[in-house]
């Protein structure tokens, strides 16, 4: 049996019918790191030992009755933003080099609820803050789909996780688009629910007032289940909503009749790739030969979007980030003199560039004189954003949407122009101001073979409408894997004999390309 | 004689807020623990780590604002404070500034007979910080978080103070409203109330105020009393030589009984306010600030009114119990036990107000149960003691809150009510004094005064002085 080859559902059900243990799952997500790790890269930290012992809990669990939901037993990768109780959480900054949380975060805590069995935290832009997981100080992830170009960010190492199938599903964040974005780079589904729908208490926070925790998934079906698990009302986290009914899955229907979608006119127009025009107008024309009422119309607002995204995550980060000082906790400079040269030399070897840029234009925005000509007019913009989503809800049931501008970028051409790499955010940042919920599903792939992803955007609240396009769409495809996992899986099954033969082609297939390697 | 000067003073009083948990987790606000022992991921800044506001914050600070006059913000916000030290362990205090919880109130204050309002403009919520420990022999420096988010509110004035009397009793009016509330015990010593004093001079009988000075350290009445008198004094030396005052912090030293500068305005902070994110605003509904105000304690005034009429106090003997909750509490308790308010009421005005100038001790300081003091009125009142032994047995409530039933008892201090054995005792001391005796005979009322005195000598003192008159006439 192909393991790794199986949805998150599909496997949970193995292991309630005993036709696996759920050790058999950790296995083979741990043979599977082992197998592409050295090429992907998706993890910062592998937990082999842990994710035993945590296998024989929750088998034993599974076997007096005590555990039986669907993803009792299945494997996640958690990214490192979020905390795990004695387990290195590092957000892919040097600054958390060696912190391990003295809690789990709730999302997570939730799964362990659920038995899930955590595998590893998965790597990241640092502090979630990039669109390539290329600014991770513990080295970059490569896109399983080719490895020349970037996963997207900053859920990237989530999104390879599952792509490259070393996990059967993972939890990603997103601020402005960090979960959607990587999802339709990797050709993966990820969820960005409703602001207040998952509890961000023990999510290491970027943007405070953006910031939603999501499922990421090979299927619908998975996303859903997920979501079912990891929502909850949250006393402990202020901005968590008590949305009473936390079931996503009675959404998992093949029908959008009479569904009302409505394309922004302004989302595709100049700088929109023309095969992901094409292939997104494609899948929209799928649901609407399933009966969905489709219709163009005017968004507006869009190229205040992304100034005004950056404003208030700039600036909630320059405050969140503060605490890293080098006093509690973390990596502390070795040589100082003094409290002050401890804070600048701690946070000047700490953090990344992309991180600094972030806090010093936080910084300035946040600063007497600028706070009303910034801060507050980006508020204002905010609300208007949030006021034109109010009016097309009020028409539509789904808005569809680019996840991104263009497929996956190669490697190393986006830190160096900041501003471009920004712009990219286009499609995704309005829905975190607006605090509604996104999903990112594959709608094929270009010319050169990278995935395609279409964004479908819900108002408040309304993640099963989303969920059932989705999954409806989803009915009329079939899964693709990156090649390289095809290869792989195609050579366990022909070279079922010695480990080492197995290994030894998997080195012979990649040994062309160069690695970057961890600094 | 050179020009007159008028001193104008407003206030920054920081109150710690008697709450159970601190502002936005659970653990407890005991004082004197052993260090981060009430710590949490929360109020240690623990990366993923959000705050939750204690309903009970909120309400102490409505209860507060209303009984200041101030009007309730309807919808109040947080807002993050963003300055870096090692006591904060977010590097951000969550205060609120934009939309505080209440505003434009005032209280009254009474100096030297004449009546005055000093405005309030703002009253907001906030968090404390942790506090440092420096080793100056290891040349390092150690963080306790068991403060750190111990709820305060800030409560500032308008510049509406002229001396430092009216400072004391804008500060004494604070603090007894807040006690009566039951919101803070307001002890300056142990930090509970905290005094920020912005002063600035200026010629009398001008409108435009002078450059201010913001004093910090001020610790008690005394030192704030000092540190106004000798920061008006300095603020005119400079201007006497015709030298601007700057707007700086300072620092006051009451052992030098002088003050430094700590930073100038050039230096001041930008502290980047901006909206809490991890908190949603507080929508504070009329029906909430009714339950609030109906909830209100009996307040000095109104009490002050009660005793008068209900136990026929006069309204100085009033005034100066109910000045401190705690006396009144222990008036009212002690009077429902024995059912003698007018006696209770004189132990407190003349004995224990003694013992505590003596001992340089403030009526919150009193450490006896009202029960003993119960007690104390009824033996006096039943004869069983005389007031001598009474003033004694009450040093010993007052100082070790003893029962003073046992006390008399084993100390065989009860007066002998035993006529037989009184009237053996002055029979043999009119026996003893035949020249006493002769004198009173001879119409010297003097004479009767001494053989009282023998009689009570003999007794031990444990006899009632007047019934030993009384057999004296009878019997000589």
């Amino acid at each position: 049996m192909d393991i790794t080859s199986l949805t998150a559902v599909e496997l949970g059900k193995k292991i309630k019918a005993k036709e696996l243990s759920v050790a058999d799952a950790v296995k083979a997500s741990l043979d599977q790191i082992d197998r592409v790790e050295k090429d992907v890269h998706s993890f910062v930290t592998i937990d082999r030992e842990g994710a035993f012992r945590r296998a024989d809990e929750v088998q034993k669990q599974i076997d007096s009755g005590s555990l039986d939901g669907p993803l009792a037993g299945v494997p996640v990768a958690v990214k490192d933003n979020m905390c795990t109780k004695g387990m290195l959480t590092t957000c892919s900054s040097k600054i958390l080099e060696n912190f391990k949380p003295t809690y789990t975060a709730e999302a997570v805590r939730n799964l362990e609820k659920a038995g899930a069995v955590i595998i590893g935290k998965t790597n990241m832009d640092e502090f979630a803050m990039g669109s390539t997981t290329e600014t991770s100080y513990y080295g970059v992830t490569r896109n399983p789909w080719n490895l020349d170009h970037v996963p997207g960010g900053s859920s990237g190492g989530s999104c390879a996780a599952v792509a490259a199938e070393e996990c059967p599903y993972s939890l990603g964040s997103d601020t402005g688009g960090s979960i959607r974005q990587p999802s339709s780079f990797c050709g993966v589904v990820g969820i960005k629910p409703t602001y207040g729908t998952v509890s961000r208490y023990g999510l290491i926070a970027y943007g405070s007032s953006l910031d939603q925790i999501g499922p990421i998934a090979k299927d619908v079906t998975d996303c859903a289940a997920v979501l079912t698990v990891i929502a909850s009302h949250d006393p402990k986290d202020s901005t968590s909503i008590d949305r009473k009914r936390y079931d996503f899955t009675s959404a998992l229907v093949n029908d959008v009749t009479g569904m009302r979608i409505g394309i922004p006119k302004d989302y595709f127009t100049e700088g929109l790739d023309a095969e992901v025009k094409e292939k997104i107008l494609a899948a929209v024309r799928v649901l609407e030969e399933r009966g969905a009422v489709v219709e163009e119309f005017d968004l507006s607002l869009v190229q205040y979007a992304i100034p005004a995204y950056y404003v208030i995550a700039s600036a909630e980060a320059s405050s969140n980030l503060s605490r890293f000082d080098g006093v509690k906790y973390g990596f502390r400079t070795e040589d100082y003199e003094g409290l002050h040269n401890m804070y600048k030399k701690t946070r000047s070897e700490g953090f990344g560039a992309e991180v600094k840029r972030r806090i010093i234009l936080g910084s300035f925005v946040l600063s007497s004189g600028y706070y009303d000509a910034y801060y507050l007019k980006a508020l204002r913009t905010k609300a208007l954003i949030k006021q034109a989503f109010d009016k097309a809800f009020a028409r539509y049931d789904v808005i569809a949407a680019p996840a991104s501008p263009t497929t996956a970028l190669e490697l190393g051409h986006s830190l160096s122009d900041p501003m471009k790499m920004y712009l990219g955010d286009i499609y995704t940042v309005s829905v975190n101001l607006a605090g509604l919920p996104g999903i990112s599903i594959p709608v094929g792939t270009d010319s050169k073979g990278l995935p395609i992803g279409m964004q479908l955007i819900g108002d408040c609240f309304e993640e099963n409408k989303i969920i059932r396009a989705a999954y409806t769409l989803e009915q009329t495809r079939t899964y693709e894997r990156p090649a390289f996992v095809k290869h792989l899986a195609e050579m366990k099954g022909n070279l079922s004999g010695g480990q080492g033969r197995r290994r030894e082609g998997v080195q012979a297939s990649f040994d062309t390309i160069h690695l970057e390697g961890g600094r | 004689m050179g020009k007159q000067y008028e001193t104008v003073i407003g206030l920054e009083v920081h109150v710690e807020l008697a709450t159970r948990t601190k502002i936005f987790c659970s653990c407890s606000t005991e004082f004197g623990k052993a260090p981060n022992t009430h710590t949490c991921p929360v109020c240690t800044g623990m990366p993923g780590a959000l705050p939750v506001l204690n309903k009970q914050v909120v309400e102490y600070a409505m209860a507060i604002g209303l009984a200041t006059n101030c009007e309730i913000t309807k919808v109040c916000k947080f807002d993050r404070k963003n300055y870096f030290y090692p006591d904060n362990p977010q590097n951000y205090q969550i205060s609120q500034l934009y939309l505080p919880i209440a505003r434009n109130g005032y209280v009254e204050i009474e100096t030297g007979g004449t009546k005055k309002k000093v405005r309030i403009h703002e009253m907001h919520m906030e968090e404390d910080a942790g506090k440092l420990i420096h080793d100056e022999w290891d040349d390092t420096s150690l963080v306790d978080y068991n403060r750190s988010g111990v709820p305060l509110v800030e409560i500032v004035s308008e510049p509406d103070m002229r001396s430092a009397d009216e400072v004391i009793a804008y500060l004494e009016k604070l603090r007894m409203i807040i006690q009566y509330l039951g919101a803070s015990d307001c002890k300056l010593q142990e930090g509970s109330m905290r005094a920020d004093v912005n002063l600035s001079v200026r010629e009398a009988g001008t409108e435009e105020f002078g450059t201010r000075t913001e004093m910090k350290n001020l610790n008690s009445f005394k030192a704030i009393a000092r540190a106004i008198e000798g920061e008006r004094e300095r603020q005119i030396e400079l201007l006497e030589e015709g030298k601007a005052v700057v707007q700086e912090t300072r620092r006051w030293d009451d052992n030098k009984e002088s003050s430094y500068a700590m930073r100038s305005k050039e230096d001041a902070q930008d502290y980047r306010y901006f909206p809490e994110p991890d908190l949603v605003p507080i929508v504070i509904s009329g029906e909430w600030i009714e339950q609030i105000r109906a909830r209100q304690p009996e307040l000095q005034t109104e009490k002050m009114e009660r005793y008068k009429k209900e136990f026929d106090i006069p309204e100085y003997d009033a005034k100066i119990i109910t000045s401190s909750k705690h006396m009144a509490d222990i008036f009212e308790a002690a009077s429902a036990v024995c059912g003698k308010p007018k006696k209770v009421s004189n132990w407190l005005m003349v004995e224990t107000l003694r013992l505590l100038k003596d001992r340089g001790m403030e009526p919150e300081e009193i450490s006896f149960s009202p029960e003993n003091l119960a007690k104390l009125v009824n033996l006096t009142e039943s004869r069983a003691i005389n007031s001598s032994v009474a003033k004694e047995v009450f040093e010993k409530i007052f100082a070790q809150d003893i029962d003073p039933e046992i006390y008399v008892e084993e100390h065989g201090l009860k007066t002998v009510n035993d006529e037989g054995a009184l009237e053996e005792v002055i029979r043999k001391v009119i026996a003893d004094n035949p020249k006493a005796v002769k004198d009173y005979h001879s119409g010297k009322e003097k004479a009767l005064g001494a053989l009282v005195g023998q009689t009570m000598k003999a007794m031990k003192g444990k006899a009632d002085p007047g019934l030993v008159n009384q057999k004296l006439r009878e019997m000589i």
